[in-house]
């Protein structure tokens, strides 16, 4: 315990205090570039770019044996890892746009085909250099554990880059997340700014391969805007939140895995972003699933008593056991199903409504009135008291009902 | 092709093949209805899987680990629905999610639980060990109908061709319900088809096909069999049945061809030792998928002719 | 009394009248249905009589074609009874031919036109049973009646919105049913397209099959149908178009979004 509030302090030694801000930083940037991808509905293109610096890595580790280096220069890893997930970010373009394979086909096929070709090339490496281990495994699921202190310089400013870059571009990226035929409509350049969107997942991508590995890094990108779905239907509110659960899980996974040796910083904060997704999913107010599922039975609840309500007035017989139930519970029927007298002024209540609805919609012809006619709206929501009155004169004195 | 053929190539190229074919056919219906990523998320979640039923059983016998990967494959597909419809979020985002999540639990699982040998699994899992399932007892093509050599077949070859032949005959049995129900949801559903059922029978056995194949040739192959012949075969015709049919003869050329060059390519070129088989076959399917992209009789989308 | 409920009784099949239920093709009562909070119908009545050509109208969004799922069963009731023919869904299915929207499928998938013909024939073929001469020639016949005999090989997504719609006729044609469920069938077709179907399902009404249509174009009404269902969430008005397809219905129904000269030009009746 003492370790991990060390660790959280940054007391844990320098290179661990700078991986711990790296991943902060990197959890921030991923939470909101991501959140401009899941707005476009490309959440999964990160998968494949992911998938796709594999052989990036491999190639470059080869070059840079070939021109005599000892190939294991992180910049020079990550160059090449960049540039073979702008290859396989390309292709995905390209399938979709000029066959017609869907996006997901797309996506699925450049993974694996990417992957399977870096590991062909991981093998070419094995037996290349045997006796030497290369260490290019630990892009698969990251590792920070015996990392030189330049890789965590780098990963630190290159996760404190992107994050400025994000805050430059927030405004225009909003917009065409939103709605891109709005932006272009404001003259703004959309392909563009989609390019620029593109690239900040690319950038954090490779810089996350160091921390969380290849395959992780999709998390990054995925997990927090989703969890700032559930909060929120403003756009900017959710980048917002989203940039706090990415930074949060960032924050504490880098710290909590600073403190043992068997707890590997990738999952660990993916591991916390999944956890803060699944304390929203079922609580957060009004999308959260608890929510939903009060929601929808108050609502089913408040059609039923409506329609019992009509029903006992026009002295339908009512078959429904939800309706029966309802009405029973609010004292409305006795328990053999006859009317009370509160259930009889409820009813008469209810189509007294009916009837001043008949009369607003032959004379108000205004649909956005007119158009909350939909069973379960009160009528004194919509017109005022004078309106009601003017209506209630033109039907006449109130007849009693659920005598017939 | 003498003696030394059917020992060390036959049986894993079989198995190649026959594992492509298995994850290919449900891969056809898995692309048309838009899902070609669960066979992603499935092969993700197989680590997971593999790693539980290791600290159940505390062994890494075959059995338990299937078990352990076929379960993790339900859980996963189980939670992508469950999320995709109470949190109303878009499958892909759903699915994100999930096997992240699953194989961030499976890796940790994994270091916490500090067995070199599991860790071996790790690779196997991803890439396979097709190399290694050579038929030792076969002195040649005689062997074939020697009972005494067959007792000797690696277990890996009849347990896929098991798979393969349960994923034909569900294909030809559901054939109808399953085209309609991914051609037009609506009509299907009217004339009383259970479309959801038939949705998620799909994913599973989408999900068995992956968990067989990933025994024998890791993950890779999996994901790449599930989506490129499919999606090679989908650029070459407009009918379903050929596109089928299509699939998976590009499923067997990619897995007989990819494991030819993975094995000799190296040696023609000059090198001493052979690459990843399971990286092969998944490249050469990757290629196949590229020739037809260029030049696919059917590869554009179709635009009404008068 | 209000309107609704006396164009209701003028029809002889008042909501609550529980014998009419047998004689009715469809008969739906207290539907509702919603998705999320704001109910997409509420409370529905609704009776459609054996034989009838009805059609269903109201404004967008107003749930017309929701009403046709959720009788159908494709999207769920908050509440609400449906009857065919006076059974269930489940005992009448065989006795429904349904046409979804021509914008719900992808025209993409790798098939045939005579194969999504035969789709209507999935039903009683089952999952291994070969399609025999009896069922290809069904199928043929289907594509003749619509005027599409020449293009069973073309792939479906070479034909134009016209002909896709003419195909999903045919294939409803194909199910040899008693009531043929229609969602706007004439939704972005051609003229010529329309005079067919308008056609076949006249025909089909001639043989004594029932048809209810999704409808939105108010200025043929008159001409296609003689029963006719106005809903707008509620249920308006319902009845033989010769007395039910007022002014004061449509009006009703549309709210301000017909103007007093479109209404006038729809020649409904008692104008």
């Amino acid at each position: 315990m003492a370790g991990f509030l060390d660790a959280v302090l940054l007391q844990a030694g320098y290179n661990a205090a700078l991986v711990t801000i790296g991943a902060t930083l990197l959890g921030i940037a991923a939470g909101t570039s991501g959140t401009f991808l899941f707005l476009r509905k490309r959440a999964l293109v990160s998968d494949a770019m992911a998938h796709a610096t594999l052989p990036g890595i491999a190639l470059a580790f080869l070059v840079m044996v070939g021109f005599g280096g000892d190939g294991r220069n992180l910049a020079g890893l990550l160059l090449g890892a960049g540039a073979s997930a702008l290859i396989g970010l390309y292709l995905v373009d390209w399938i979709v746009r000029h066959t017609r394979l869907a996006e997901d086909a797309a996506i699925g096929a450049v993974l694996s085909v990417f992957f399977g070709f870096g590991v062909v090339l991981l093998t070419v490496i094995q037996s290349l250099d045997r006796g030497r281990q290369a260490g290019l495994e630990d892009f698969l699921l990251g590792a920070t554990a015996g990392m030189l202190m330049q890789d965590a310089v780098l990963i630190a400013v290159g996760g404190a880059l992107v994050v400025a870059l994000i805050v430059i571009l927030r405004r225009p990226m909003t917009l065409v997340a939103f709605d891109p035929g709005h932006a272009a409509a404001l003259g703004l350049p959309v392909g563009r700014i989609d390019l620029a969107m593109m690239g900040l997942v690319l950038a954090i991508t490779v810089i996350g391969l160091t921390l969380v590995g290849l395959i992780l890094i999709i998390a990054l990108l995925i997990i927090p805007p989703v969890t700032a779905r559930f909060w929120t239907d403003r756009v900017a509110r959710m980048l917002l939140i989203a940039g706090c659960v990415g930074g949060a899980a960032g924050y504490l996974g880098a710290a909590l895995s600073a403190t043992a040796p068997d707890l590997p910083t990738g999952p660990i904060i993916v591991l916390i972003a999944a956890g803060l997704f699944t304390l929203s999913l079922f609580f957060a107010p009004r999308r959260g699933v608890l929510a939903a599922v009060l929601a929808r039975r108050r609502f089913q609840a408040r059609v039923h008593w409506r329609q019992g309500l009509l029903s006992l007035a026009r002295a339908e017989p009512i078959h429904d056991p939800l309706t029966l139930r309802i009405l029973r519970a609010a004292g409305a029927i006795r328990p053999d199903g006859v009317a009370t007298d509160k259930g009889r002024a409820l009813a008469a209540k209810s189509l007294r409504d009916e009837r001043r609805w008949d009369i607003a919609r032959a004379i108000h012809q205004d649909t956005a009135l007119t158009g909350r006619y939909d069973g379960l709206t009160p009528i004194e929501e919509v017109f005022t008291a004078d309106q009601i009155a003017d209506f209630d004169a033109r039907i006449g004195a109130p007849q009693p009902v659920g005598a017939a | 092709m003498g003696a030394e053929f059917v020992q060390f190539s036959l049986t894993p190229m079989l198995i190649g093949v026959l594992a492509a074919i298995a994850c290919a056919l449900p891969g056809n219906f898995l692309i048309l209805r838009r899902q070609a990523l669960i066979g992603d998320a499935i092969s993700h979640v197989v680590l997971p899987g593999i790693v539980v039923a290791f600290l159940v059983t505390g062994t890494v016998a075959t059995m338990p680990m299937l078990i352990g990967a076929g379960g993790a494959a339900l859980v996963a597909v189980v939670l992508i629905e469950a999320i995709r419809r109470l949190g109303r979020i878009e499958p892909g985002a759903a699915m994100g999610v999930v096997f992240t999540a699953l194989f961030a639990g499976g890796v940790l699982l994994l270091e916490q639980s500090d067995t070199s040998r599991v860790h071996l699994d790790v690779d196997h899992a991803l890439m396979g060990n097709l190399e290694t399932l050579i038929w030792l007892r076969a002195s040649g093509w005689a062997s074939v109908i020697d009972p005494v050599a067959l007792a000797h077949l690696p277990p890996e070859l009849p347990r896929i061709a098991i798979v393969a032949a349960l994923m034909a005959a569900l294909t030809v049995i559901f054939w109808r319900p399953l085209k309609l129900a991914t051609f037009d949801e609506g009509f299907a559903r009217a004339i009383g088809l259970p479309v959801s059922a038939i949705g998620l029978a799909l994913v599973i056995a989408a999900a068995v096909a992956a968990v067989a194949a990933f025994d024998a040739v890791g993950s890779i192959i999996v994901i790449a069999m599930f989506i490129c012949p499919p999606a090679t075969a989908r650029l070459m015709t407009d009918r379903l049945a050929t596109q089928v049919w299509l699939s998976l003869a590009v499923a067997a050329v990619s897995a007989i061809l990819g494991y030819v060059l993975a094995g000799y390519g190296p040696i023609w070129l000059g090198f001493d030792s052979s690459v990843s088989a399971a990286g092969m076959i998944a490249t050469i399917s990757g290629v196949m998928l590229a020739i037809a992209c260029l030049w696919g009789r059917a590869r554009g989308r179709v635009t009404p002719v008068a | 009394m209000p309107e609704r409920l006396r164009l209701a009784a003028d029809d002889g099949a008042m909501l609550s009248d529980h014998a009419d239920v047998a004689r009715a093709a469809l008969s739906v009562r207290g539907m509702t249905v919603s998705y999320g909070e704001k109910p997409a119908l509420f409370s529905v009545d609704a009776t459609f009589p054996v034989g009838a050509m009805s059609a269903i109208i109201g404004p967008n969004g107003a749930g017309k074609s929701t009403f046709l799922k959720a009788a159908l069963g494709l999207v769920p009731m908050v509440s609400g009874e449906v009857q065919f023919f006076g059974q269930s869904l489940a005992q009448a299915r065989a006795r429904i031919a349904y046409v979804p929207q021509r914008a719900s499928v992808d025209w993409d998938f790798p098939t045939t036109v005579i194969d999504v013909v035969l789709m209507g024939r999935y039903r009683s073929l089952g999952l291994l049973r070969r399609i025999g001469r009896a069922e290809m020639a069904l199928a043929q016949e289907a594509l003749a009646r619509v005027g599409m005999e020449g293009f069973a090989n073309r792939q479906i997504g070479q034909l134009s919105g016209g002909q896709q719609q003419r195909v999903f006729l045919a294939r409803a044609l194909a199910q040899q049913a008693d009531l043929y469920l229609l969602d706007e069938p004439f939704a972005g077709v051609d003229a010529a397209t329309e005079r067919a179907i308008i056609a076949v399902l006249k025909d089909l009404n001639a043989a004594g099959k029932s048809v209810i249509a999704v409808h939105h174009d108010l200025s043929t009404v008159v001409d296609y149908f003689d029963h006719v269902f106005m809903v707008n969430v509620r249920a308006m008005a319902q009845g033989p178009v010769a007395s039910a397809f007022t002014t004061t219905a449509l009006s009703q129904t549309y709210g301000g979004r017909l103007g007093a000269g479109q209404l006038d030009q729809l020649h409904p009746a008692g104008s």
